[in-house]
């Protein structure tokens, strides 16, 4: 019986995930790192890496799971939680129906309880193909409900962030978003359970200044931008151009903000580990 | 009775220059204010100011964001946009009053964090996040009274309060209108039109349930007549402290994170 619910489930995963590509739709496409082209299926099978340069592509919610959890282990959280319009912004409603229909998504970040290699965890990932990733309350409620339920059932938690920064339309209520997800993780962090923040491209604004600096773990994927101001506006701030490599994954490392640098393809083995180094299950009391 | 005055003629008053400053209120409710400097890391940012002072009988710490009212003074405090050395200088002092068992007063007047290179590679992000995270444990009152502009994360690093207090004339936002607009409509020039829709205004953010209460300004806004700004100010700090001061360290610390962790519950749907 189990066995059949765990098959579905992850054919449901496999089938959501497929639309979870931001590769262009054509045959032959060429990396925006490296300039080269390559074969589309020989990138979708790398996992939207560039095969030549190592380039990641941005990957959606459902397809990160996908090849993150163990096979049919995905059952989702509070998949019914859509944004609401709490300005009356004129305009927003129809903009998100547009992203929903775009991307299959209910809203900015997708949670998830499963496991990675046989270990039980409460995993959240952002978006950006939803308007950004942007943080909406319904986005910082869903996070919050599921740093609540990895705490209630004492598992550790992995959030993947992409985004672009506050939900304009939602104004301060975006912004109150940052303070309820990192008091949540503030508590989550006192029962003694582990968090792991993985930052992958891009990583800004509201989110990188709440829950995703907030992780005991900080990993990112290779070439992410990360950072707190938008690298056009710290230029029109200082008058100047960025140099090369600013902001990037690499160049938080250097500067202290993030523990290692992950390639896609070894995430899984790696966050594996962790879990693992820190007891079964991320208990430790 | 007065029309109530437009948001975007809010804003252009909480920009007044001759604007009462942290200064000004210091000089005014707290004579008596000593200042402490440095994050203990690398730095000490102007931009934010933070001491300890007597306010009634009673010991508090204040920190709060500078603004200039000349250029000169506005390039010395960096327009009162902080650095994460200033956030992080916040959180040590806040980490004192809280061993201390000392009360914390913010005033909040900033256009935002510094989006400057040096901020970007020391860390703003995380140590915003670091303030969040750290001010909504604090068992000691927390106050926070935004008195002219509390942009974006900047200003709320500061504004994990038990009591968020906004002058009438005061706003606090996701970003500035001009901001807003640029990144909405890619258009700054708008920024009229984003005042109108943003919600920033201190009646508009009573009723929202975002802030606690309203201080009165005199007519045509706290530079007319700075004295009866602070005298409102001190009176709404000493009714909120008061109440405060009997509640016990864990129910501050437990009614601090209810009030966030209720703003924008939603409700679950069938329909999407």
């Amino acid at each position: 019986m189990n066995n059949i619910f765990q098959k579905r489930r992850a054919r449901l995963l496999a089938m959501k995930a497929l639309r979870g590509t931001y590769l262009p739709p054509e045959q032959i496409i060429t990396c925006p790192g490296c300039g080269q082209e390559s074969p589309r299926r020989e990138v979708a099978d790398n996992l939207s890496v560039c095969p030549k340069c190592g380039y990641h592509w941005p990957v959606g919610a459902y397809y990160r799971l996908g090849f993150l959890l163990d096979a049919g282990s995905f059952r989702e959280l509070d998949p019914k939680l859509p944004a609401e319009n709490p300005l009356s912004f004129p305009g927003y409603p129809e903009k998100l129906q547009t992203a929903r229909r775009r991307t299959g998504l209910s809203e900015a970040v997708v949670t998830a309880v499963g496991a990675i290699q046989g270990q039980r965890c409460v995993t959240a990932v952002l978006d950006s193909r939803f308007l950004m990733g942007s943080m909406s309350a319904a986005v910082g409620e869903k996070l919050t409900l599921a740093v609540e339920y990895a705490g209630r059932n004492r598992l550790p938690l992995i959030i993947f962030s992409a985004s672009g920064g506050a939900r304009m339309q939602e104004g301060i209520l975006s912004l109150m978003q940052m303070a309820k997800t990192s008091a949540a993780l503030a508590r989550f962090s006192e029962k003694g359970l582990l968090y792991l923040s993985v930052l992958t491209d891009p990583t800004t604004g509201g989110v990188t200044a709440s829950f995703a600096s907030l992780g005991d773990i900080i990993l990112a994927e290779p070439g992410a931008l990360i950072g707190f101001a938008g690298p056009r506006v710290i230029e029109q701030t200082i008058g100047q151009q960025l140099p090369e490599g600013f902001q990037r994954a690499e160049f938080m490392m250097e500067h202290g903000f993030v523990d290692a640098i992950v390639p896609r393809a070894r995430l899984r083995e790696v966050l594996g580990q962790l879990l693992m180094l820190h007891g079964k299950g991320g208990r430790h009391g | 009775m007065a029309e109530p005055l437009t948001a975007a003629r809010r804003v252009s008053i909480a920009r007044h220059p001759q604007r009462p400053n942290m200064e000004d209120y210091l000089q005014a409710l707290f004579p008596d204010f000593f200042a402490l400097r440095g994050d203990r890391v690398c730095g000490e940012d102007p931009a934010i100011l933070g001491g300890i002072a007597r306010f009634h009988g009673q010991s508090v710490t204040v920190i709060g964001t500078r603004k200039g009212k000349t250029l000169e003074e506005n390039l010395k405090v960096n327009f009162g946009m902080p650095n994460p050395e200033g956030y992080r200088k916040a959180l040590r002092l806040m980490q004192q009053a809280e061993k201390f068992r000392r009360p914390i007063i913010t005033l909040i007047d900033t256009s935002g964090a510094y989006p400057g290179m040096q901020a970007e590679e020391h860390g703003q992000g995380e140590a915003i996040a670091r303030n969040l995270y750290e001010m909504s444990r604090l068992t000691v009152p927390v106050i926070a009274v935004i008195t002219g502009e509390g942009n974006s994360g900047g200003a709320l690093a500061l504004a994990v309060a038990n009591r968020v207090l906004m002058l009438e004339n005061a706003v606090y936002a996701i970003l500035s209108p001009e901001g807003f607009s640029s990144i909405l409509w890619k258009d700054a020039s708008r920024h009229e039109e984003a005042c109108g829709l943003m919600k920033m205004t201190a009646p508009e953010l009573k009723a929202m349930g975002v802030i606690d209460d309203v201080i009165p300004e005199p007519a045509g806004g706290a530079h007319l007549a700075p004295e009866i700004a602070f005298r409102e100010v001190e009176r709404s700090l000493l009714l909120h402290l008061s109440q405060l001061n009997r509640q016990k360290g864990s129910a501050l610390a437990a009614d601090r994170y209810e009030k966030f962790r209720s703003m924008g519950q939603l409700s679950r749907r069938e329909d999407v």
